[in-house]
Parts: C-alpha cells; sequence; structure tokens
C-alpha cells in the first residue's frame, strides 16, 4: 500500500472515536442532502407528470386569423385605421399528415398524433355541460397522454359512437358506464354518443370538460372531413419542449406552442425549488468541510511532534500534504456512503408514512444512481478542499520545532 | 585519506529577531568514518543546536556544514530531507516513536516515507534488524506495548534501516535506568565496530562518554576539548 495511505488510514483508525464523530456528521449532512434531492426531486417529477397527463409536450396549430390592413402607410401616405379582431373558426392545418411527419422527424420527438378539437355542450335530461370534444386516433394519441391508463371505470373505447369523459364531466351530468349522451357541436351538429369510459387526470379542467371520441367523428361534427386542428407532441426530454417549439414554429410557420409556454407559474415554481435545494446543499456542505476541517486541524496540532519525526527521517513534505487530503477524502467518501444510505432510507420512510386515500403517496421521492454519485463525488470532494489548509500547515511544520515542542 | 563523514566549520546559530541568543558560536567538529563520537556539555552549551545542524533540520546562521562530502548551504528544503533521508539516522531521548504503528512499522518508515512504498526486502531488513536489537518477538507490536528500554532499541533500529553514513542519537539513554541505558549503549557500539556505522552521540552520562572513541566538550557554543580515549 503506498504510504501516504497507509498513514492516513492508520491515523483514521488510530483516533477511531475522533473519526466514527466526524463520520457521523458527514453523513447526517449527506443524509440531509439525499433526503431533501430526493424529496424535491419527487415532488417536481409528480408536479411536472400531473402536468403533463393531459397536455402534449409540444402542439402545433393553425395560426390566428388576423385582418390585414389594405394600406399600408409610407414616406407620403399617412393612414388612419381601425383594424378589428378577427372572429376565430376552426380551421383544419394545411396538409397535417405532411407536417406530422416532418415534426415526427424532429430530434427528440418520440410520438405525434393528430387531433380535431372543439367546443360544445354534452346534454343528459335537463342537464347540461359546457365540452371540449377531442377526436383522436388511439394508437398515437394514447403514446402522447395515456388516457386508457387513466380510464378508471369502463373501457377506453371510442369507436362506433363511443366516448370517454372526464370523471367530474360525467358527476356534474350524472352519467355512468353504457348511458347515451347528446353532444351539440360550435358548428351546430348534433349527435347521440355513448359513454365506454371514465377518466381522471387530475386536472380540473379536463376532468370536467373533456369528451374523448374518435377523429373520424369529431372531423364530421365540426365539419372539417379528412381534416386535423392540431398535431401533439411527445418529447424524450420534456424541457427541451420550449427549443423543439421553436425549431418547428420557425420550420413550419404554425403556431407552436410548449407545454413549458403554457405553464410558465409551474416553471418559476420548479426553478424556484431547485435554487432553495441548491442553497441547502450548499450550507450542508458548508457544515461539512467545517467540521472536518476543524477535526483535522486538531490532529494537525495533536500530531505535530509525529509528523517532525517523519519529516526528520526523510517522509517529504509532499507526502505529509497528501496523507492529510488522504484523511479529508476518505472521511468525506466514507461518510457520503453511509450518508447516501441513510439519506435514502429516511426517504423511502417518508414516502411510505404519509399516503393518500388511494394508497399512492403524498409525498413521492426520486433516488436515481445519479443522486448518490453526486453526493458521493460532493462529499469526497468537500472533505478534500476541507482538508487542505491543515494539510498545508502539516506540510510546513519545521520538524526540529514539532520535535522539541513534542 | 578517506573524507570526513561530517565536517563543521565555523558555525553559528543565533535566535530571536530584536535581541539575539547566540546558541553555537563557532563551534567547528570533524567526525570520521567509523568513529563514535560522545559530544558533552552543560546545559545550554549548544549540544542539541549543534546536533540540530548536522541532522540538517535547522540551518546555521552562519558557517558552513558538509556531509558526506555535499555542502549543505546551497541546498534546498527538498535537496536536505532528500540527504538527510540518504545520510542520517536519528534516535532521540523520548524515542519519539509513533505510536499508532508496530514496532516493525516504525523501523519502516524512513525508506517507506521516502520512496512511497515498501517492499518485500525493506520488510525483511527491518525484521532482520529487530532480531538484532533482540525484540524479534516485539515486530508486531504496538510500540506503545513496549518497555522504555525497548522502545529505545526500536529507536534504534529505525536509524539504521537505512544503513546511514551518520546515527545522530540525542541522549538516547537519558530516559532509562541504568541496565536499559547499558543495553543501548552496548547495542550502538555493536554496530559501530560489526557494520562501521559511525555515531554521534549527545548525553549527559559520563560512563557513556568515556566509553566512546572520542568525547567532543561544548561550551558556550564553542568546542572546548577534543579528546581521543587512550
Amino acid at each position: 500500500m503506498p504510504f501516504e495511505w497507509f498513514v492516513a488510514l492508520r491515523y483514521l483508525r488510530d483516533a477511531r472515536g475522533q473519526t466514527l464523530l466526524i463520520l457521523a456528521a458527514v453523513s447526517v449532512g449527506v443524509s440531509i442532502i439525499v433526503f431533501l434531492t430526493a424529496l424535491i426531486g419527487g415532488l417536481q417529477a409528480s408536479l411536472v407528470d400531473k402536468t403533463l397527463g393531459s397536455q402534449p409536450h409540444v402542439t402545433l396549430q393553425v395560426p390566428r386569423e388576423a385582418a390585414r390592413a389594405l394600406v399600408a402607410p409610407s414616406g407620403q401616405v399617412a393612414v388612419a385605421r381601425d383594424v378589428q379582431a378577427s372572429a376565430q373558426r376552426l380551421r383544419s392545418i394545411d396538409q397535417w399528415p405532411v407536417v406530422m411527419a416532418d415534426a415526427e422527424r424532429e430530434p427528440g420527438v418520440l410520438a405525434a398524433s393528430a387531433t380535431v378539437s372543439g367546443a360544445g355542450f354534452a346534454i343528459r335530461g335537463d342537464a347540461k355541460a359546457p365540452i371540449v370534444v377531442t377526436g383522436i386516433d388511439p394508437a398515437r394519441f394514447l403514446a402522447i397522454i395515456d388516457l386508457a391508463k387513466r380510464t378508471h371505470a369502463g373501457r377506453f373505447d371510442v369507436a362506433g359512437g363511443n366516448v370517454v369523459i372526464g370523471s367530474v364531466l360525467a358527476f356534474d351530468l350524472g352519467v355512468g358506464v353504457g348511458d347515451k349522451l347528446r353532444l351539440t357541436t360550435t358548428e351546430g351538429v348534433t349527435d347521440t354518443v355513448t359513454v365506454a369510459g371514465l377518466f381522471t387526470v387530475g386536472n380540473r379542467a379536463a376532468d370536467q370538460t373533456w369528451l374523448v371520441t374518435s377523429l373520424r367523428h369529431a372531423q364530421s361534427l365540426y365539419a372539417l372531413p379528412g381534416g386535423a386542428t392540431s398535431v401533439d407532441l411527445k418529447l424524450a426530454d420534456v424541457f427541451e419542449a420550449e427549443r423543439v417549439a421553436t425549431r418547428l414554429r420557425e420550420r413550419t410557420g404554425l403556431a407552436v406552442e410548449s407545454w413549458m409556454g403554457k405553464n410558465q407559474e409551474l416553471l418559476v415554481g420548479l426553478s424556484a425549488q431547485r435554487s432553495s435545494q441548491w442553497i441547502i446543499q450548499f450550507f450542508v456542505g458548508v457544515a461539512v468541510a467545517l467540521g472536518i476541517a476543524s477535526v483535522l486541524i486538531v490532529s494537525v496540532v495533536q500530531k505535530a511532534p509525529e509528523i517532525g519525526i517523519l519529516r526528520a527521517v526523510g517522509t517529504s513534505s509532499r507526502r505529509v500534504l497528501d496523507v492529510f487530503l488522504i484523511h479529508g477524502g476518505v472521511l468525506g467518501l466514507v461518510g457520503s456512503l453511509f450518508g447516501s444510505a441513510l439519506g435514502a432510507l429516511l426517504a423511502k420512510a417518508f414516502e411510505g408514512i404519509a399516503r393518500d386515500p388511494s394508497g399512492a403517496p403524498r409525498f413521492p421521492v426520486e433516488l436515481p444512481a445519479s443522486l448518490f454519485v453526486q453526493a458521493t463525488l460532493l462529499a469526497t470532494v468537500v472533505g478534500v478542499l476541507a482538508a487542505v489548509i491543515p494539510a498545508r500547515r502539516a506540510a510546513r511544520l519545521d520538524p526540529a520545532t514539532a520535535i522539541r515542542n513534542g | 585519506m578517506a573524507e570526513p563523514v561530517l565536517s563543521v566549520v565555523g558555525a553559528v546559530r543565533e535566535y530571536g529577531e530584536r535581541v539575539k541568543t547566540r546558541a553555537l558560536d563557532g563551534a567547528d567538529l570533524t567526525v570520521e568514518r567509523g568513529e563514535l563520537v560522545a559530544l558533552v556539555g552543560p546545559s545550554g552549551s549548544g549540544k542539541s543546536t549543534l546536533l540540530n545542524l548536522v541532522g540538517l533540520l535547522d540551518r546555521p546562521t552562519a558557517g558552513r556544514i558538509v556531509l558526506g562530502g555535499v555542502d549543505t548551504a546551497g541546498l534546498d528544503d527538498r535537496g536536505l530531507t532528500a540527504l538527510r533521508a540518504r545520510m542520517l539516522g536519528f534516535v532521540f531521548q523520548f524515542h519519539h516513536l509513533l505510536p499508532a504503528f508496530t514496532a516493525l512499522e516504525n523501523v519502516m518508515l524512513p525508506e517507506w516515507g521516502d520512496r512511497g512504498y515498501a517492499s518485500k526486502e525493506l520488510r525483511e531488513r527491518s525484521e532482520a534488524l529487530l532480531r538484532d536489537v533482540g525484540l524479534a518477538s516485539r515486530v508486531h507490536y504496538r510500540t506503545n506495548d513496549l518497555s522504555g528500554g525497548q522502545q529505545q532499541r526500536v529507536a534504534i533500529a529505525r536509524a539504521l534501516v537505512r544503513r546511514p553514513a551518520l546515527v545522530l542519537a540525542d541522549e538516547p539513554t537519558g530516559n532509562l535506568d541504568t541496565a536499559s541505558s547499558k543495553e543501548v549503549f552496548d547495542l550502538m557500539r555493536r554496530f559501530n565496530v560489526e557494520s562501521g556505522t559511525t555515531f554521534l552521540v549527545v548525553t549527559h552520562d559520563g560512563r557513556i562518554a568515556d566509553q566512546c572513541d572520542r568525547v567532543v566538550e561544548l561550551v558556550d557554543g564553542r568546542v572546548t576539548s577534543d579528546r581521543r580515549r587512550a
């Protein structure tokens, strides 16, 4: 074993009580980092998951219609005008199959689906509720928003006059699986459908207004034969949505919106959480560093005569420096291993304690392998850095003085 | 004529910034290879200061220290460490063994700390030295579990492990009872005779000094007498 490692490990073993105490301090610090990161990561993932449970990552639509002024002002001509906003009507994306195929080729796009979406009313006896009718191709749409998984009553079936609706809408209308509903769309088309299933996505607006049918049915309800009002996309990395949207907007000229654009407040909240997480990690890291540094400084003072002897019998100051750097690094590394295990146990215990009525954890935690790697690296680097001052002090000890004072 | 192992020429060592204290005042000393030299003198005469200069643990204010033909004045800290490791062995009054290590590990330390690794040959050589000093059964004992005499014998083995040209012993028997003192000195004499190792021994003990080849007396930082045993 190299000399520096042997001496560092022997000193750690020799001062067992001191070593255990600082290991406990490092472990507690690292466990706090792991626990909080797992908790905040879990909450963020849950929030993002809930938000994206009812919306695609990117949506391509026809741009809003805008009135154009026939006479434009110039150097010689002054124009007085009042351009009124145009009324919007439901329009299909021009050559949507080409647009969808193009979008699918965009790097990072996992799935694409064309939909027809419009407003209307659902009527059941005297009850009447505003709805958003969404016509889909199930094979494609379910790859983007998995409503089949969220259908908790009946089955996900939108073929042959069947529809699936949000659970709150069903409650408002007093309908259940197998019941009939009458629809009236903004195009004035009326039809009767059968409720095949009820879903809950966890988003109040979606659960209260969504009625999902087949693409062909929706095309006929909104007089858009063969058309599609939007193309929805799912991405591999949800946080790439804005960049993908920008590229598609520039390329297609369509109105392309990402979930990030629609959920600015959520993103601000996530960012604030992340900042708090960094601040906590920073201060815990500082506390760990101070703990290791103080123990090592005491150790250097205690061992000054021994260091003097080592130097006197031919050990270079560089090796003495390395002994104490290794000392700090090992404390950080071993402390972080215990701390990671402790943090993971705490996080799992916390997840198990608080559950909602459905049995799902109220505080879900995320414990990816990268979290442990980061915590271990962080603590080891902090341990080595904390050892720099004591190690330099040890390396600079004058052997004669150290021996004389010993 | 062979080159002396050590030459101290007009060594001066002063301490203090405003008020200067002169611990050594132009000391001269030459030690030939194979000698066992006693350095004696009253307390405060500069014996330990001279030993620190010769041991390259300190630098003279003026004068020269030539060790094994190398003038140490031009060496930086790294050069001094390397020369110290190559040329010198140390035995201190309070043995200064490392309590966290076993007797064997303490003996291996000088070469191990210099090279960075411990070879099988070093281990065998260290074990042989511990056998030579009568500690074959204590090789793996922690030094705190050894008696004072045994600890000093480990210190002698440590001083000899690199086969140094010169061993500096600062009051090696100063902390031992009469029997242990005799054992330790006999050991040094044995290594001096059998392997030709040169010793410079600082001592207050007249009986030890009388058994050395030469007795050099230091008073007020100067060598006042240098007599050879008849």
